[in-house]
């Protein structure tokens, strides 16, 4: 233990926090071989202040929530180090006394509103159980209250929706809910673990201000977790680095996004993708999180850091600095050297204008809808209605669009996963909607796919050669299996994996890799066109740098097209040459990347990008809010689908679905604002 | 040859299912992400108290099934003439117990018969009293008082070399070395071989005693016509686990195909198997199986010629029972697999292989049906014990395996009216239940361990 940590202890903390966390260690599995998901992290959050937690997936920070709450899995168990709240030790609390903190002082929200309600019970009934238990107060008014707190999250008509099921709410309305019940026990902590992650930006962006605005009417305190730097310089006051169980860096949000010291959090931030990062390569985290079921006696993240010397391989780095900001590592600040990013091979001279690979005109994708024991059609989910894009080879397309928008179900039917309503899908020519059979499993050779979850886009019980050699023997090229396992082998190469994983099964590979071995099986066809669907977005920040570089590498030597689905708007702005706007259907808006996001011209398109948290605290925003929520394909609006939520509408936008218009060339906007009249 | 081999319907499928079952083994081996689970299985404390039972049962089973024909003599060539009565290893090996019957019924380690009947004394004066057995308990002096302790030392020499033979077998299995065996027993290993190997040294010591006893007593009792109870619950042994295996094989390619199947393709597909299985699911399954049984006794009585002997006969029933419990019993499995196969084709990489243009059969073969194999082990485990269970009933009111064949659904049949005499006659009953309870158990608590090793969601919330 350092010096400077003696001393820092041996103070008395300038104020007393609200909670303070000392030491606190957590191990889950067995006693003989434990994993230490949180180690010796020691932090405190002072009233009214909003603490976040930044880590990526696995580092402990949801152990750390947990823990706080003692509501540990089963095989888990806090070993050492104490937790208190208002000078009140948690550990020593009984389990009764632990249920009434639960919802009354600490209140806590979680990240999958869908499953946090109990489907059987109206909205209403669960958050007045929640103050009956938690709010004395409140007694005898009950449901006075239960109005009240829906109204303080923002319902709207909270009278009526009390009676509502969870199943009758939207994701954002149901983690309102989430929050109300938190609120219910009128907590001084509210610790909220990834609570807009599981929605979309826009949603996202409702319920962060939501947040920010009870914060400051109540006076609480906010445990923020997170692994988005948007939403960190968006919420917090203090920041807290965590990488594989321990605390790194803590400091305030300026400080943080100023002068980031410890070399993972600069890493963490050269890796986040942007605009003006076109031409470069991202910065990427070479190596995996190492496994937490060891004794660590070095610095942890000595394995994959650039200016790790001996002195981080044989002894713990010490804390320097104060509690309420420092950070651990060997090297002092001026030590540590600014880094350079990789240089990407300049890009393909782009193909031959006019000549599309992929064009895809006026595509439809109806889902029909069954009822009554006939089974006749009662109606139509009108996923895609009326499509039209245009992809160059050796170009990427980004098409974005908040979930349920019908983005993975254009996906799917240009690769012929879907078929199509109506619509034609000229590949190269061929027309994809008339070929079928054995014509149709030829011409998949040309375009493949990439999935969104590296687990479950690959067979569990497969080898990874089998993995990636499944295409080649579906179309019969490749040669025999001698051949097809050095092809396997050059592939694996390709994507920077070692040969010897073929013999391995997927479950053995981190995400990141996973991902890179869905890239070589995608490559394994020489396709010409890619459907990435949302390829990173289950990925952590510096992994999804590794995959990010790996297909603009791709593009450049080998001429791929690639048609980027994602709602993550950064990357779309790194990667993409040309970018659609999807809402419910339709395209809104299409154009060059960069004049697309900077001057949006649709209404719908500006919502989205003001929506969208930028790591940057002194960046003064102004979110363009939009009512409600996206309406159901089912049953479009009259009109301009986004006229409901439009703060723009006009009486023609009620009336008549807008043309699209060509501001530009290759620039087309669907909106009356546009229109000439 | 002192024997000519013969192989029976049911014997040709146990070893069918043995090869299978070796070949998985080998196969499961050299699979790390297969053989795991296994593993976790060998970890449970109770899976290897349930495997040791259930391992008795097999080898007793399997003893069971190696059938021959005696050679009776030697014709005028000198070429050997066999019996036309079909012997098993099992049979062999019991010898006195098969052979040694007495007239009617006699209680437990009784020395006289259970009911009085009229003795001729040397005198010639009739005299109506219990008469003394042939066998059980011929070795003591008639007047001699001193059975309990008889009967206790001969279990205790029993107990005595059934603990020998156990620690011989161990061993063997450790490879004479003695620190092996001493980390065994003491637990010292990473999985609890030590409850398996002193599960095992009770069942040593049980059997070592019981194997003792029988041969001077007749432990359980003997029958309505003499035969000892001991001898045939061991006998049904081998009755309840053909029923319990070779159902679930037959059912099985069905099931899984057609589950598959209906799951991976929908439309039309869907609905002919959806249809299949809830008519049949709808149709009472005691009567359908009752029909069946009794035309097949019919056409069994009016071609008597067709089978070489009793056994035969009593064999094709057993498999035909076998056949009507699985065309019952598959639908259920078969609606897992749908339900789990509609959810696998919605899954990237069955998705992912489709945008390749793998064929439909070869996804099927590839990506669904090795990710549905955890649901059919399960299933087959959990349905063995209920099979076991429908085979007493079924023998109970008659339409179950022949009345030649041993059972315990017969043993309790049989029982059923002696249980209103006065005294009662219990053994018959007592013997079957134990032993059908035994076997239920140990299925049971393996195939909770089974589930709990294989089920994925049960995994994560430990």
């Amino acid at each position: 233990m350092s010096l400077i940590e003696n001393v820092m202890s041996a103070q008395p903390a300038p104020t007393e926090a609200l909670l303070t966390l000392d030491k606190l260690t957590t191990h889950l599995g067995s006693e003989t071989s434990p994993v230490r998901a949180v180690d010796e992290v020691s932090l405190n959050i002072q009233r009214g202040e909003t603490f976040v937690l930044l880590g990526e997936s696995g580092c402990g920070k949801s152990m750390i929530a947990l823990s706080i709450m003692r509501l540990l899995p089963h095989s888990g168990r806090i070993v050492g180090g104490d937790i208190r709240l208002d000078g009140q030790s948690l550990r020593a609390l009984s389990e009764a006394e632990m249920r009434s903190e639960r919802g009354g002082r600490i209140g806590m929200i979680f990240q999958e509103p869908m499953t946090s309600l109990n489907p059987v019970m109206t909205v209403g009934e669960q958050v007045a159980e929640a103050v009956r238990l938690h709010d004395r107060e409140s007694r005898g008014r009950i449901e006075e209250r239960v109005v009240e707190l829906f109204r303080a999250v923002g319902i709207p008509d909270p009278q009526r929706r009390t009676r509502d099921y969870p199943h009758q709410l939207s994701g954002g309305m149901k983690q309102r809910i989430m929050i109300a019940m938190a609120l219910a026990g009128r907590p001084e902590l509210l610790i909220a673990d990834e609570p807009t992650t599981a929605l979309d930006v826009t949603i996202q962006a409702q319920v962060l201000d939501l947040l920010k605005q009870l914060q400051r009417d109540t006076g609480m305190s906010i445990m923020l977790i997170t692994h988005d730097l948007g939403v960190v310089a968006e919420m917090a006051d203090r920041v807290g680095v965590m990488y594989a169980g321990q605390m790194m860096e803590i400091n305030d949000v300026e400080g943080f996004f100023q002068n980031p010291v410890h070399p993972y959090s600069r890493k963490l931030f050269r890796s986040v993708p942007k605009a003006e990062k076109r031409h470069q390569g991202l910065d990427v985290i070479p190596g995996i999180v190492p496994s937490l079921n060891q004794a660590f006696d070095c610095c942890r993240f000595a394995d994959r850091c650039e200016f790790a010397h001996d002195r981080c391989r044989t002894q713990l780095p010490p804390w320097r600095g104060k509690a309420q900001s420092g950070y651990r590592c060997h090297l002092a600040p001026e030590e540590v050297p600014e880094s350079v990013a990789p240089a990407l091979p300049t890009r393909h001279s782009q193909a031959a204008a006019g000549k599309a690979l992929l064009d895809v005109r006026r595509l439809k994708v109806h889902f029909p809808i069954h009822k009554g024991v006939l089974r006749r059609v009662a109606g139509q989910v009108k996923a895609v209605d009326g499509v039209d894009l245009k992809i160059d080879s050796g170009c990427t397309v980004a098409l974005v669009g908040e979930s349920g928008c019908g983005k993975t179900t254009v996906g799917k039917a240009i690769i012929q996963l879907n078929r199509l309503t109506d619509g034609q899908i000229l590949f190269d020519g061929d027309d994809l909607a008339n070929v079928r059979g054995r014509r149709l499993r030829r011409l998949r050779r040309e375009f493949q796919i990439i999935f969104q979850d590296p687990a479950s886009s690959m067979n569990p019980r497969m080898l990874v050669e089998d993995i990636v050699a499944e295409g080649m023997i579906a179309q019969g090229i490749g040669g025999d299996r001698k051949q097809r396992r050095l092809l396997v082998e050059r592939l694996l190469g390709q994507v920077g994996m070692q040969p010897a994983a073929a013999d391995r099964y997927p479950h053995e590979f981190s995400g990141g890799q996973r991902q890179r071995i869905a890239i070589a099986r995608a490559l394994a066809l020489e396709p010409r066109l890619i459907v990435c669907d949302e390829p990173t977005s289950a990925l952590d920040v510096s992994v999804q740098a590794q995959v990010l570089n790996l297909l603009k590498e791709l593009q450049a030597e080998l001429g791929l097209s690639y048609l980027f689905i994602t709602h993550n708007i950064s990357v779309v702005a790194y990667l993409a040459h040309e970018v659609a706007v999807m809402y419910l259907g339709r395209i809104v808006e299409y154009g060059e990347v960069g004049k697309v996001l900077e001057n949006p011209l649709h209404p719908y398109t500006a919502a989205l990008l003001s929506a969208v948290p930028v790591p940057d605290p002194a960046h003064e925003r102004e979110v363009i809010k939009l009512q409600g929520d996206m309406p159901s394909p089912i049953d479009p609006p009259t009109g301009c689908h986004f006229h409901p939520r439009c703060p723009h509408a006009r009486a023609v936008c009620r009336e008549r679905y807008p043309e699209t218009i060509e501001v530009e060339p290759g620039r087309r906007v669907s909106c009356w604002l546009m229109s000439p009249q | 040859m002192a024997f000519q081999p013969v192989i029976l319907w049911t014997d040709a499928l146990i070893y069918l299912l043995l090869g299978l079952a070796a070949a998985m083994v080998w196969y499961t081996r050299r699979h790390e992400h297969l053989a795991a689970p296994w593993q976790r299985v060998a970890r449970s404390r109770t899976g290897q108290a349930a495997m040791v039972v259930l391992l008795f049962y097999v080898v007793v089973g399997v003893l069971d099934t190696l059938h021959f024909n005696p050679k009776s003599g030697v014709d005028d060539q000198g070429e050997p003439i066999y019996s036309t009565e079909v012997l098993s290893l099992f049979d062999h090996i019991a010898g006195s117990l098969r052979t040694q019957r007495e007239k009617t019924y006699s209680a437990p380690f009784a020395t006289h018969l259970f009911s009085k009947e009229n003795i001729e004394q040397p005198d010639g004066s009739m005299l109506r009293d219990y008469p003394r057995l042939i066998y059980g308990g011929a070795h003591l002096q008639l007047g001699d008082d001193s059975k309990l302790q008889d009967i206790a030392l001969k279990a205790l020499s029993g107990a005595l070399k059934g603990g020998a033979v156990w620690l011989m077998l161990l061993i063997v299995i450790c490879r004479a070395n003695r620190d092996r065996l001493a980390r065994l027993l003491g637990g010292r290993l990473r999985n609890p071989w030590h409850v398996g190997a002193w599960t095992a040294f009770g069942l040593a010591l049980l059997l070592g005693a019981l194997w003792e006893l029988s041969a001077f007593y007749h432990v359980l009792g003997t029958d309505k016509v003499g035969e000892g109870v001991f001898f045939q619950s061991l006998k049904s042994i081998r009755t309840g686990l053909v029923i319990g295996t070779l159902t679930t094989l037959v059912m099985l390619p069905a099931a899984i195909l057609l589950g598959i199947m209906a799951g991976y393709f929908r439309g039309w597909v869907d609905d002919v198997i959806q249809y299949l299985y809830t008519t049949l699911n709808s149709i009472p399954g005691v009567l359908l199986i009752a029909a069946a049984v009794l035309m097949m006794q019919i056409y069994m009585s009016n071609h008597e010629d067709d089978f070489n002997s009793v056994t035969e006969r009593a064999d094709l029933r057993l498999l035909f029972l076998c056949l009507i419990l699985g065309v019952t019993s598959w639908t259920s499995l078969c609606r897992l697999l749908r339900g789990e196969a509609l959810k696998l084709k919605e899954l990237e990489y069955v998705q992912a292989a489709r945008a390749f243009g793998v064929g439909n059969f070869r996804i099927l073969l590839r990506h669904v049906l090795p990710n549905v194999m955890h649901i059919v082990l399960i299933t087959i485990v959990l349905d063995f014990s209920g099979l076991v269970l429908a085979e007493a009933v079924l023998s109970y009111i008659n339409i179950g395996v022949d009345p030649a064949t041993n059972s315990w659904g017969n043993m309790i049949n049989g029982a059923r009216l002696e249980l209103a005499r006065e005294p009662v006659v219990w053994w018959s009953l007592l013997a079957a239940f134990v032993f059908m309870f035994t076997l239920v158990l140990a299925a049971n608590l393996f195939s909770d361990v089974v589930r709990d090793a294989f089920d994925p969601r049960l995994r994560q919330q430990r």
